[in-house]
């Protein structure tokens, strides 16, 4: 169906029935030029479920040089060839490792993984839609990200190794050519990468805010909009206003690399090269860059998770979301505090200390909608009849993990304290638990919750609760203790710990984390098996509503076709939280108010 | 049905949603370099300089390129075709004059030796160069647009009917119409 036939069926509110397809799609349309969302969403997911597992075994690599400074595998030596030469993994490859970890974990797959997945898949299936404003671009969207992911792949295979000097691409490292091996065809790669990434996200961003503001079914007003949707929104929003600035801060280092401008480099001395011949060029420039990207993009890969995790636990509670205005003003409130925190993350680098001092009170400000939103998630489970499924299970980890992380950032908030915690194993902890492993539980919790949506079929539940129970349990035996190494001063970023005095104490400690990271990895295996699997043999959805939901995603048949529905779209006549109202389990959206019904 | 039509006809179309969030979304990369060089400004070894006086012609240009532009949505809305199409070409070459005129512009500067990139450059011609390509590269694009509108009004007496492509591009047009006056006015005072 192509999109102006999509578009068509939409305004004419299902006039006419464009659910019947005249034409069969070959595999080519139908799983890689797909231009349906559902099938978008798909290969989004699988995408960033190969980034995933990508990105986990180079952190179980770096573990086993932190946790094993002294011991030699030759294993590693015929993986990795040069890059572990003896058994042990070389410093270069160490950063190298440490980089591309962070860089496709926060974007490949928190990013283009969660959003590009769960904005796809529900946005327009939720709000009542055939497909997205324009799934041409949607179609591009995915492509572009496929490409950056080429790209990122290619430069780990390039003679002088891919990029090494962080995820956050600070220069001089970044900008200048001989700073390291990875500066060279390395960062090149990653920076290109990167900008293809970025016009994915923009083309995706626009798409999911223009399908939420106008292409929503007759009846789905704003305030009726599942807090999944309202999720996205912000997120997209986010995303589109923050992306293209760091769009122009690569621009300009790409000009500092290849065409010899002093954005960012000065007339330092380098060794080996002589003092630059730039002249005044400012590092700090590009910190402000970044980081007006960088924190807003924080909320890029939670707010998608809290989105999920609303409405799971509505649903697996049996209750209505408790305070869905307040879920929502919270929402906004994150989304606009998100662009006036960025320098909270240069609190060290010479920042004037008044201005640091606005910064600190700005974020710490986040922790007012933080906490109303915990508690509307507390008091939704409160007194519910709690089904726990895996997918439960992961949402309730979710917050269990925002609770955790999201202390720890009052910490850092302070600038004063955060002169001692900064670049320390505290800070690690702290923006893995609040923001990787808890965005992964929301992730997880979507996937266990969709997944008969996706595919039609159950996953295992048996296997989904191993999955848990080890997941939830192993990133706090990983990052917990990493607070005491980090409050004892314990640098990030380093290779090897064991020549200090002062951190020989952790040696066993590190060790334990080494050996946890690998069972938590292995059980992320055990979702994989069961992720495709069940794709092929799970069992079959019968219920065209499982999980005894209200929103409109489950009207649609077992297994809808591109548009969705065959035949009309429903309209909307409630809030999608109508659960336990009246004495009735649950109403779905599309059921009319009845004359005696008490409103919500 | 025919009321539910005219309902549907007011309707703002999903394009025209996407068009906006992704200016949107542009104004947040000028605004990033803009604030980028006042940053940047206020730190040592900044070069004052003199804008060449092309981009007072070119500002010009823009400028009438903007009026011609609605004057194409207006004879679309007439139905006059063969003006509607004088429209759309005349835009499409004023965007051409324009960047060929921004050219002319990096030219003097470099004729006066001030180096926009290299080794012998100052970031403030370098941001200059950047800021303004940028924008010369989003002007491009929208001559590319106006090209491809034109070819298929020219090609097919249907397409008079649809305003959709029009009205687009001039919203677009007009956009990077305002745009270039803020840069030119951002550039000229506070540089």
């Amino acid at each position: 169906m192509s999109h102006e036939a999509v578009l068509h069926a939409h305004e004419s509110h299902g006039h006419d029935d464009h659910g019947h397809h005249e034409h069969h799609d070959t595999f080519l349309t139908k799983y890689v030029f797909s231009q349906d969302h559902k099938m978008i969403a798909k290969q989004f997911l699988i995408t960033g479920m190969v980034w995933a597992v990508l990105g986990g075994l180079m952190s179980v690599l770096f573990r086993l040089q932190l946790g094993y400074p002294d011991a030699s595998f030759p294993w590693l030596e015929a993986i990795l060839g040069k890059w572990a030469k003896g058994g042990q993994i070389t410093p270069e490859a160490y950063y190298a490792l440490v980089t591309t970890h962070g860089t496709v974990l926060v974007f490949f797959v928190l990013t283009a993984g969660l959003s590009g997945t769960f904005a796809n898949f529900l946005i327009p299936l939720q709000i009542g839609a055939r497909d997205m404003a324009s799934p041409f671009m949607n179609m591009l969207s995915y492509w572009f990200f496929l490409a950056a992911s080429i790209v990122m792949m290619s430069s780990l295979f390039v003679e002088t190794g891919p990029f090494s000097g962080g995820w956050v691409a600070y220069p001089p490292l970044s900008a200048l050519r001989d700073a390291s091996p990875g500066s060279k065809s390395g960062m090149d790669l990653w920076i290109i990468s990167m900008a293809l990434f970025v016009v994915s996200s923009l083309l995706g961003g626009l798409n999911y805010i223009a399908t939420i503001l106008n292409m929503r079914t007759k009846g789905m007003s704003m305030t009726r909009l599942p807090l999944t949707i309202w999720a996205l929104f912000f997120t997209a929003v986010l995303g589109v206003l923050s992306f293209p600035v760091l769009l122009s801060g690569f621009i300009l280092l790409i000009f500092d690399r290849n065409f010899g401008t002093s954005f960012y480099l000065s007339d330092i001395f380098v060794n080996g090269v002589g003092a630059l011949s730039n002249e005044g060029g400012s590092a700090i420039l590009y910190q402000h860059l970044f980081w007006f990207l960088g924190h807003p993009e924080v909320y890029i890969i939670l707010l998608p998770a809290m989105g999920m995790v609303s409405e799971i636990m509505s649903v697996n509670s049996r209750k209505p979301i408790f305070g869905y205005m307040a879920m929502l003003g919270s929402l906004f409130a994150i989304a606009v505090l998100a662009f006036l925190v960025w320098a909270h993350h240069m609190f060290v680098t010479g920042l004037n200390p008044f201005l640091g001092s606005v910064f600190v009170l700005l974020t710490l400000l986040i922790a007012v909608p933080s906490a109303i939103k915990v508690f509307n998630w507390l008091t939704t489970l409160w007194r519910g009849n709690i089904r726990f499924t895996p997918g439960m299970l992961f949402a309730i980890g979710f917050v269990s993990l925002f609770i955790s992380g999201g202390l720890t950032g009052i910490w850092l908030g302070n600038a004063a304290l955060d002169i001692h915690l900064h670049d320390t194993y505290f800070v690690i902890a702290h923006f893995h638990i609040v923001m990787g492993v808890a965005s992964m539980f929301g992730m997880f919790a979507g996937v266990y919750h969709w997944f008969p949506k996706m595919y039609g079929r159950y996953l295992n539940n048996s296997l989904g609760y191993m999955h848990f129970w080890v997941t939830l349990a192993g990133a706090y035996m990983i990052f917990w203790p990493m607070h005491y190494e980090g409050l004892a001063g314990m640098p990030r970023r380093y290779f090897d710990f064991s020549i200090w005095e002062s951190f020989k104490q952790f040696a066993e400690l590190n060790r334990f984390i080494s050996t946890v990271a690998m069972i938590v990895f292995a059980a992320q295996l055990l979702f994989i098996i069961n992720f495709f699997y069940s794709i092929f043999k799970g069992r079959k959805v019968t219920d065209p509503n499982p999980w005894k939901s209200n929103t409109l995603e489950w009207t649609t048949p077992i297994n809808p076709g591109h548009g969705n529905w065959p035949g009309e779209i429903p309209e909307v006549h409630r809030w999608p939280y109508d659960y336990g109202k009246d004495g009735v389990d649950f109403i779905p959206q599309d059921v009319p108010v009845g004359d005696h019904e008490s409103s919500h | 049905m025919s009321t539910d039509i005219q309902m549907e006809k007011k309707k703002i179309h999903p394009y025209q949603f996407y068009l906006w969030a992704g200016l949107g979304s542009i104004v947040m990369m000028f605004a990033g370099l803009t604030s980028a060089y006042i940053v940047k400004k206020s730190q040592a070894s900044w070069l004052e300089f003199e804008l060449p006086n092309v981009f007072v012609v070119s500002t010009v240009v823009i400028l009438i390129s903007s009026f011609t532009i609605q004057m194409a949505v207006k004879k679309q809305k007439e139905q006059q075709e063969n003006q509607y199409r004088g429209f759309l070409a005349v835009t499409a070459i004023l965007g051409l004059v324009f960047i060929i005129l921004q050219i002319q512009g990096f030219k003097t500067l470099e004729g006066n030796s001030i180096a926009l990139t290299g080794a012998r450059s100052n970031s403030a011609a370098s941001f200059l160069f950047v800021i303004t390509g940028l924008h010369l590269l989003h002007v491009l694009g929208g001559v590319i647009a106006l090209v491809w509108i034109s070819v298929r009004v020219f090609s097919s007496k249907n397409n008079i009917n649809n305003d959709l492509p029009v009205k687009l591009i001039s919203n677009y047009w007009h956009f990077v119409d305002i745009l270039w006056v803020y840069l030119f006015v951002f550039l000229h005072w506070v540089g």
